[in-house]
């Protein structure tokens, strides 16, 4: 994957206003750099979004390997 | 805002970017390359700058804005580079959607809109039978025992056009003025703009001495200039002092609803009490219906009550109320016939559409490189689609602009028509309804012609595309069919269209040619009622000697009579028979009155049948006398001679002549009885009007009649003289109106129609300019070929002739309502509209065809 398609991804968590960004300098080198910061909406939404995952894992697993179930 | 918000936003990606970049190169360094390699190795990680931005451009939501101005701007650059047909297009948009703007504003004042008063939907009509009005001891009776209406108000039917004569501030004047219930103005809601409304006092005076008056907007604007002191002052009506109590809002044209084509000036009470007000049925009545009840179980209601009533008081005029919600007797009416316009309008755009669709169609034929080209750089098909959708759009909305100007001019003009009865007809203007019309009839026609020709795209195949040499294309078979279909199906609307309008025209000219039993052309007539009132017979007929015998000394007047009514200008009429005739009293005969002297039948130019008119000599002291019309006489006295009978009128009265029937209620319906008593010898009768025939202008004689009688009254208000051709075009108005606009829809639909088939012919004669070189070098004679491309525009005309009489005859059964004496089926309307179309569509096609026979082979085959 090339870090570029990181931008459009970033940008659409920021304009749902679930990350805020800030420029920072950072303290060890002498440059700045763009940080990200995860809000409270952006923190229950990735529990929402956590849990979803963890249901789709599940039912995948349940269908990917059904004999682990029934032993 | 947004785009200050937009722009600070890029350059922070543009910085996040570039920093992103910078950091990845210097790690790229650090592991040892050089700076040039160092930074492709930091972009090859990285990815395509360009694509990243405007992928997280489009994360933004903007691309769509910056799509659309994209495409404007092609749009625009496109509109510019084809000036000539941008402008045809939006000039053909422009009329079509102006046209159908204004015919939109008719209808939302007329069907759509509700009436100026509060919550109109309550409001019913309830006239007496289908079309008189209701005698005031019924109105008084049905309003005090009915459950069904929360209250009934009436207004006078027998008012009549300057039956007041306002004297004593400034010139004197003639004005009309509606007698009213007390409850009138608060039943429909209607508050006065400066003022109050009667008082219960004020409605139990005399009918003939109100001491109260509401003045109209428009006439208190004129004759006051908006003088906000005249309320509380005294007026001179009729030589009574009146007082002025107030002035109706601007919003409330009692004319355009009750009355059309008439100004009224001025309110009055009527008193209900007062045994002197007009007997007999002379109240129109409206009632608000209580919340929750129907018309139909208030019509249920009445009709129980009205039987009751007329079993109690067996000495009263029978009564059948009939119920109408109030919007529908006003314009009810008209809606067959706006209905019929606005499928013309309709059918209009159409062929507009149509129109437009070829162009667009012909003019991505010559883009057809340009959008292959647009493909293989990666625009999507649904880009290019939106693209040229954007740009059909634009061209719309553009016409829509121009369109909308147009229906503004229109419904102005519209407004201004006052001489014609239409109701509601003050009140058309373009406002948010219309507005909203207009933009989604630009968005339909935009999307409607541009679809087709952006249905194409998925055509545009690179390959295909840049080989293709710019004529014969891939799509031209489809498009030729394409066109094809276009065509007829613009040659079978304006066939329908055509055929429409050619029934209205020929039964308006069946309506202007009926025996009206008068000749209108060259009467005119003007009010002379006295200023004094008229103290006995004798005065009374030395003042009709006097104007008489001094009309008639103006040069000019050829004629001249007095008549209390005039023809289609108000009617009262009575119960009558023939001495002796005994009648059950719902189906007694009924005679409309006319009182009038001697000259009137001359001035009129009604024809008398047999015996005599009256003379001067027809006094109050000689026989009373009566003419009767031959409807009148057929009734009573069937199979015998009228003249010498004697009628029960008056304690009897001898027939001494027998007049020709007279249409006094409009052309398109048959006049009924009528009864013409002398005015010598009557006192009953509510006006004097002088009827003069002349051999000049009507217009150029009110002075020397006005210098005529000057003598025999100073004050006597002479208003401008009314021809009575007026009045006849007055009634037709209705039918002209939809004649005028149908027609010119019909003439632009056909104008549409042949520049559809010229641009169709002449498009396909250039794209087969080589296939016709080759057939001309192998011997085709010019004659051939210009054959060839008549033959095959006749074959599309007929086609489209033959579906568009189809549709014809689907929809004329349609208008029958609207015709007068023609049938749906006409064969000669439609053979006459079926030769007209293929003359255009020959004419239209002659220039691409003698074009097509002069191509020199050797040079069409070059060409390519």
């Amino acid at each position: 994957m090339q870090h570029g398609s990181l931008y459009p991804a970033l940008h659409r968590l920021e304009e749902r206003g679930w990350v805020v960004s800030k420029w920072e300098i950072a303290p060890d080198r002498n440059r700045e750099f763009k940080y990200y910061r995860l809000t409270e909406k952006g923190r229950k939404q990735l529990l929402v979004e956590e849990s979803q995952w963890k249901q789709m894992a599940e039912a995948v697993a349940r269908v990917m390997w059904p004999a682990a179930e029934e032993s | 805002m947004r785009w200050r918000r937009m722009t600070k936003r890029n350059a922070d990606l543009e910085r996040e970017l570039q920093s992103d970049l910078a950091l990845e190169e210097e790690e790229q360094r650090e592991r040892g390359l050089s700076s040039e390699e160092a930074r492709h190795a930091a972009l090859r990680a990285f990815g395509n700058p360009t694509l990243i931005r405007e992928q997280t451009h489009a994360t933004w939501s903007w691309s769509w804005l910056d799509s659309l101005a994209s495409d404007l701007k092609y749009a625009y650059r496109g509109m510019g580079r084809n000036a000539g047909s941008t402008l045809f297009a939006i000039l053909i948009v422009g009329l079509g959607i102006g046209g159908a703007s204004t015919v939109f504003s008719v209808v939302n004042a007329l069907l759509l809109r509700p009436l100026p008063f509060r919550d109109p939907g309550q409001l019913v009509w309830i006239s007496n039978g289908d079309t008189y009005s209701t005698q005031p001891e019924h109105f008084v009776d049905l309003r005090d025992q009915n459950q069904s209406f929360a209250d009934l108000a009436g207004w006078s039917g027998t008012y009549s056009s300057g039956d007041k004569e306002l004297t004593g501030t400034g010139e004197p004047e003639r004005l009309t003025s509606v007698p009213v219930t007390q409850n009138f103005f608060p039943l429909l809601g209607v508050q006065p703009a400066l003022g109050r409304s009667f008082t219960k006092e004020e409605c139990e005076g005399k009918y003939s001495a109100p001491p109260a008056v509401l003045l109209s907007y428009s006439f208190w604007r004129r004759r006051f200039a908006s003088d906000q002191s005249v309320v509380g002052q005294k007026l001179m009506l009729n030589n009574q002092p009146v007082t002025v109590i107030g002035v109706l809002p601007a919003s409330f044209d009692f004319a355009s609803v009750f009355a059309p084509g008439t100004a009224i000036d001025a309110f009055i009470p009527w008193p209900l009490s007062d045994t002197m007000k007009p007997a007999g049925n002379s109240m129109q009545i409206v009632g608000r219906l209580k919340p929750g009840v129907t018309v139909a179980s208030a019509q249920a209601e009445l009709t129980v009550l009205a039987n009751q009533l007329e079993s109690q008081h067996p000495e009263r005029n029978p009564v059948f109320p009939k119920l109408v919600p109030l919007g529908e007797h006003v314009s009810g009416q008209m809606r067959p016939a706006l209905l019929l316009l606005m499928c013309a309008v309709g059918a209009v755009m159409l062929i507009v559409c149509a129109n437009l669709s070829h162009l667009q169609m012909a003019r991505m034929g010559a883009r057809h490189k340009e959008m292959a080209v647009r493909a293989a750089l990666g625009a999507g098909r649904f880009r290019l689609l939106r693209q040229v959708l954007t740009e059909s759009l634009t061209l719309s909305c553009c016409g829509a602009a121009l369109g909308l100007v147009l229906a503004v001019a229109g419904t102005r003009g519209l407004a201004h028509l006052t001489a014609f009865n239409l109701p509601l007809l003050q009140s058309v203007r373009v406002d948010g309804r219309t507005l909203a019309f207009t933009l989604l009839a630009a968005v339909a026609s935009g999307v409607l012609f541009g679809l087709a020709p952006a249905l194409q795209v998925p055509v545009y195949k690179l390959r295909e595309g840049l080989q293709d040499t710019g004529r014969e294309s891939s799509g031209s078979s489809r498009h030729r069919w394409f066109g094809d279909g276009l065509v007829v199906s613009q040659f079978a609307l304006a066939c329908v269209l055509l055929v429409g309008a050619a029934l209205l025209i020929q039964s308006f000219l069946r309506v202007l040619d009926v025996n009206l039993g008068f000749h209108p052309e060259r009467a005119a007539a003007l009010r002379i009622d006295p200023g004094f009132r008229i103290p006995n017979a004798a005065r009374q007929n030395s003042f009709i000697d006097d104007v008489l015998d001094r009309a008639r000394s103006v040069p000019g007047i050829t004629a001249a009579g007095i008549s209390d009514v005039l023809p289609l200008d108000g009617d009262r009429g009575w119960q009558v028979s023939g001495q002796g005739q005994i009648y059950d009293k719902n189906h007694h005969p009924e005679a409309f009155i006319r009182v009038v002297s001697d000259g009137y039948l001359e001035a009129l130019g009604i024809p008398l049948k047999s015996g005599r008119e009256f003379t001067e000599n027809d006094r109050a002291s000689s026989e009373p006398v009566v003419m009767v019309n031959e409807t009148l006489a057929r009734t009573l006295w069937p199979g015998q001679d009228a003249i010498g009978q004697t009628m029960t009128q008056d304690g009897g009265r001898r027939v001494v002549g027998v007049v020709a029937d007279v249409r006094h209620g409009g052309p398109e319906t048959q006049g009924g009885s009528e009864m013409y008593l002398p005015m010598r010898q009557t006192g009953d009768y509510a006006a004097m009007r002088l009827v003069v025939r002349t051999t000049l202008p009507p217009d150029s004689l009110a002075a020397g009649i006005r210098t005529a009688l000057r003598p025999i009254d100073p004050n006597l208000p002479v208003t401008e003289l009314q021809p009575l051709q007026g009045l006849v075009d007055k009634v037709m108005s209705p039918r002209r109106f939809v004649v005028m606009l149908l027609s010119g829809f019909a003439g632009f639909a056909l104008l549409l129609a042949s520049l559809g088939i010229y641009a169709l012919i002449s498009y396909s004669v250039n794209q087969r300019t080589k296939e016709i070189g080759i057939r001309m070098a192998l011997g085709a004679s010019a004659r051939l070929v210009r054959r060839g491309v008549l033959m095959k525009t006749l074959q599309l005309a007929l086609a489209g002739i033959a579906l568009g009489t189809l549709g014809a005859f689907a929809f004329s059964k349609w208008i029958e309502s609207l015709l007068f004496g023609t049938t749906t089926t006409n064969p000669a309307v439609f053979s006459g509209v079926g030769l007209l179309l293929c003359a255009v569509a020959l004419i239209a096609a002659y220039v691409p065809a003698r074009r097509a026979s002069r191509i020199e082979p050797l040079q069409a085959l070059r060409t390519e």
